[in-house]
């Protein structure tokens, strides 16, 4: 007891310390204390007499925080910055790098920020729902300036915080106003998709997509995964450049996907991140959202200027409903707007500026093609280069021929867990451990290391 | 088209969202033809001639940025700005706080003060063994919704005494008191929103302390700090007391309004924990809050921050800018509430010179704020709380005459 007194009065002393005059104290209710010390674990009153003092204890009421694992992805780059080897090669986060492995920032953004500091533009709030000048621009970008979604305004557009602000939007939206439908996520599919549904509370289950056996797309699994699922399932669809296989559907194969889509009264809910970044072509890159829109069906799109513009610290994109009816996409955006406002209350300015900037002024979107036409086609070298590399001198006759045929920033080599461990821990090349590896962050002049690396951890790791 | 529904939409159910009352505010002054309209409602400063501004020592640091050759716009860490998170950390709690010397505050970078609280609420809904959070009548229309949403259940204290239009102390004694052990509670660090009333220092303290008594988790909204007095550390002190005495509690900042920074959503959370490793469990969780609500915080208005606040020249540049936005408004205050006088508008209208900050709870009611905008054009949110940032000396008059009408005409 008197050892408690002395523990419980030099806990007091510091309160008095940092004190300049007198402690306002209350009375002293010995039975409620005996009460508060059953009911709250974090905080001990204790009574002296008249004096009823109640220490913060040193425990902490967030003691039993437990200490979150790091992130799949961004955690990668973590790893990578500690990593002392010169050999060193950063694939894992889907940022675009030179050939000099050097981050890049795109011409016409440099142009667009300089345009904009000369005009001296104020940095008011932005409506809820963004910037209107980024809005019109982004959805005449997806769907084509004119497609009759825009000219009918059946699509309600909001700007949201990059993919993921934009996809969270939706997830709410769909937790709100579809209570108990639930998302098809492909399998695999980007690490924070599952995350997002998670935290909004969307229920989602998985289709089949990812075929190791031909290192392609499971088109059977596929369609017969998303038929056998609830009428009124959100299927969440990558509409170029698959994250992580890079495996993309044909165009026929889209057709059936959009069939089986309409039989089942399903919702397509489409991410969309590399517009222009996959072919090269921001047209071309369209494609399989705008066969959808042109059935007149209602979808979902998110999108995201992190790579096709590198933007990605900026957190440009923005969420695009289409409605059959204008005064249905009207309705939707409302509500968009109400779930914005408790997040965020409304977007930053400046990469929705730079966007409206550049696509929005002829020469300086023309000058955006050519360098997306360059930051495509250093991958597509890059994605020769190491299978050349690979293909000479692999001797045990492996195909690696998916390397090619896979688009986009990614590729699934179909290493396992283990053999993307020894990609790092053998030979510091960083990954995520479902095998992907971002051929964005690969040098031509890296190629015939990690062509060595890959046939180690292939043929000698299981 | 979709064969299930009335009129072939999935989306049939979902009816029209009312607008913002807030935001609606200004919707409704931009619908407005008349040449005398007046937009008091959103708390965005404008300066003498009614223009929105940017800060000089914004558009330097601005300059640097966009100029410097080495930038890259690669994604921020998932907490943000490192460098930023430490300036707004020292900022807030003051650069020798034993809490950061100690290593026990976790600061993530949040968008503003909205996406700050949001966080901070979204942690303590899973983290926090008590899910009450009691806010302030009134308070901001937006912390209701923010919390609501992320999982925490809203109960209120007395803040607001009509009779005086200043502080119910008595009843935020009594309401607190009576909040259960270990509740959260929401705290304006200064220049209360809506109504610019402030508990003085020795009422802080006698917060403080009941507080503490009861283990009630405090939450600072600090979304004025240098903007209310002018002082940086004047606007900080309540916050600072509460860290001084070794406790627990959350902050959330804003540079919306004291940098001008609105559009760039710059903000930061910080919670003080009792020890460093608890602030770092907290920061890896917040992270988990954070990732899949946008991945990682927008660069451009955290870099703008944290160049002007390492710097001594810039933040000595912005500390003048900043006590000028203060002082006009204090003058706008003092004018307000000369011409209601020199008018023999009826009422004490003292208030306005006692409350701080960028807002000024009038008194006035739903119908006299209706009249006002209808035969004045006067822009304000229906609680009768006018944004003095939007006044000028050429503007006052028209105010002055407004109220008046309206306290004279309508009961």
């Amino acid at each position: 007891m008197a050892s408690t007194m002395l523990s419980l009065v030099s806990a007091a002393l510091p309160l008095q310390e940092n004190h300049k005059g007198k402690m306002n104290l209350g009375s002293s209710d010995r039975s409620s204390f005996l009460r508060k010390e059953k009911r709250n674990p974090f905080m001990k009153t204790k009574s002296f007499g008249r004096i009823n003092m109640a220490i913060a204890v040193n425990t902490s009421r967030f003691e039993g925080v437990t200490m979150a694992p790091p992130d799949p992805i961004l955690g990668v780059s973590e790893a990578f910055r500690a990593d002392n080897s010169e050999m060193k090669l950063n694939l894992g986060v889907g940022a675009y790098r030179t050939e000099e492995l050097q981050p890049y920032v795109l011409n016409v953004v440099k142009k667009a920020e300089n345009l904009m500091l000369e005009r001296g533009e104020n940095k008011e709030y932005l409506p809820i729902e963004g910037l209107a000048a980024f809005n019109k621009v982004t959805a005449e970008l997806l769907f084509g300036a004119g497609n009759p979604v825009i000219e009918q305004q059946r699509v309600a557009t909001v700007q949201g915080l990059s993919g993921t602000g934009s996809l969270r939007l939706a997830a709410a939206l769909i937790e709100r106003y579809f209570p108990g439908a639930k998302v098809l996520i492909s399998s695999p599919t980007w690490g924070n998709h599952k995350n997002i549904f998670n935290d909004a509370r969307v229920p989602w289950s998985e289709y089949r997509y990812y075929d190791p056996k031909t290192v392609g797309l499971d088109f059977d699994g596929m369609i017969s995964d998303i038929k056998a699922a609830p009428e009124g399932s959100f299927v969440l669809l990558h509409g170029c450049a698959h994250n992580p296989t890079g495996i993309d559907p044909t165009p026929e194969q889209w057709e059936k996907i959009a069939d089986v889509i309409q039989e089942k009264n399903h919702i397509p809910f489409f991410d969309v991140a590399y517009q222009g970044f996959a072919s090269g072509s921001l047209d071309a890159d369209a494609s399989s959202v705008r066969l959808f829109a042109a059935r007149g069906m209602e979808l979902l799109v998110a999108q995201s200027y992190s790579k096709n513009l590198g933007l990605y610290a900026e957190r440009i994109g923005a969420i695009n409903v289409v409605c059959s009816s204008a005064d249905a996409a009207a309705r939707v955006k409302s509500q968009l707007k109400r779930i914005a406002r408790p997040m965020y209350s409304n977007p930053p300015i400046h990469g929705a500026r730079i966007v409206a900037n550049v696509v929005g002024d002829p020469a300086l979107f023309n000058e955006w093609k050519e360098e997306m036409e360059l930051m495509a086609g250093r991958i597509k070298n890059v994605r020769q280069k190491l299978f050349d590399s690979l293909s000479a001198k692999d001797k045990c006759g492996k195909d690696w021929s998916f390397i090619l045929k896979q688009i986009g920033m990614f590729s699934f080599t179909g290493l396992s867990k283990v053999q993307s461990e020894n990609m790092t821990n053998k030979w510091h090349v960083y990954m995520t451990k479902d095998g992907r590896i971002s051929l964005a962050g690969l040098s031509l002049a890296k190629c015939e290391y990690l062509a060595d690396a890959i046939i180690d951890s292939f043929h000698c790791v299981s | 088209m979709n064969s299930q529904h009335p009129d072939g939409s999935v989306f049939s159910n979902i009816v029209r969202a009312p607008e913002d009352p807030i935001l609606g505010v200004t919707v409704a002054y931009n619908k407005d033809t008349s040449p005398i309209k007046l937009n008091l409602g959103v708390g965005a400063y404008r300066t003498e001639e009614g223009k929105p501004l940017v800060l000089n020592v914004v558009r330097r640091a601005e300059q640097l940025l966009v100029n410097d050759p080495s930038r890259v716009k690669e994604y921020l860490p998932i907490v943000g700005l490192a460098e930023f998170n430490k300036l707004s950390a020292k900022l807030i709690f003051g650069a020798d706080s034993p809490a950061i010397q100690e290593n026990r505050v976790a600061t993530v970078q949040g968008l503003s003060g909205t996406g700050s609280l949001r966080i901070g609420a979204e942690f303590l809904a899973r983290h926090y063994y008590q899910h009450t959070i009691y806010i302030p009548v009134p308070t901001w229309g937006n912390h209701p919704k923010i919390f609501t949403i992320a999982g925490l259940s809203v109960k209120t204290y007395c803040y607001y005494d009509p009779e005086t239009r200043g502080l119910d102390f008595k009843g935020l004694l009594e309401d607190l008191g009576a909040a259960p052990t270990g509740a959260i509670v929401l705290l304006h660090a200064c220049a209360h929103n809506p109504t610019g009333v402030d508990p003085t220092l020795e009422q802080w303290e006698q917060i403080r302390q009941l507080m503490r008594s009861k283990g009630l988790l405090p939450f600072f909204d600090s979304a004025y700090q240098g903007f209310a007095s002018g002082s940086l550390d004047a606007d900080a002190q309540s916050v600072r007391m509460f860290v001084a005495d070794g406790g627990e509690c959350l902050a959330a900042q804003s540079y919306a309004k004291n940098m001008g920074l609105y559009g760039e959503r710059v903000g930061a959370l910080s919670i003080v924990c009792k020890a460093a490793d608890v602030a770092s469990r907290v920061e890896s969780q917040l992270k988990l809050v954070i990732r899949p609500m946008y991945s990682n915080p927008p660069i451009h208005g955290a870099s703008i921050v944290a160049t002007i606040l390492k710097d001594s020249d810039m933040y000595n540049e912005w500390t003048v800018e900043l006590k000028a936005m203060a002082d006009r408004i204090i003058s706008m205050r003092q004018l307000l509430f000369d011409t209601l006088r020199d008018r023999g508008t009826p009422g004490d209208w003292s208030h306005i010179i006692k409350q701080i900050g960028m807002f000024t709870f009038t008194g006035l009611n739903t119908e006299q704020v209706a009249f006002m905008t209808k035969e004045y054009h006067i822009y304000m949110t229906s609680d009768g709380r006018i944004s003095m940032a939007g006044l000028s000396s050429r503007t006052v008059p028209h105010l002055a005459d407004a109220i008046h009408a309206a306290v004279t005409r309508i009961p």
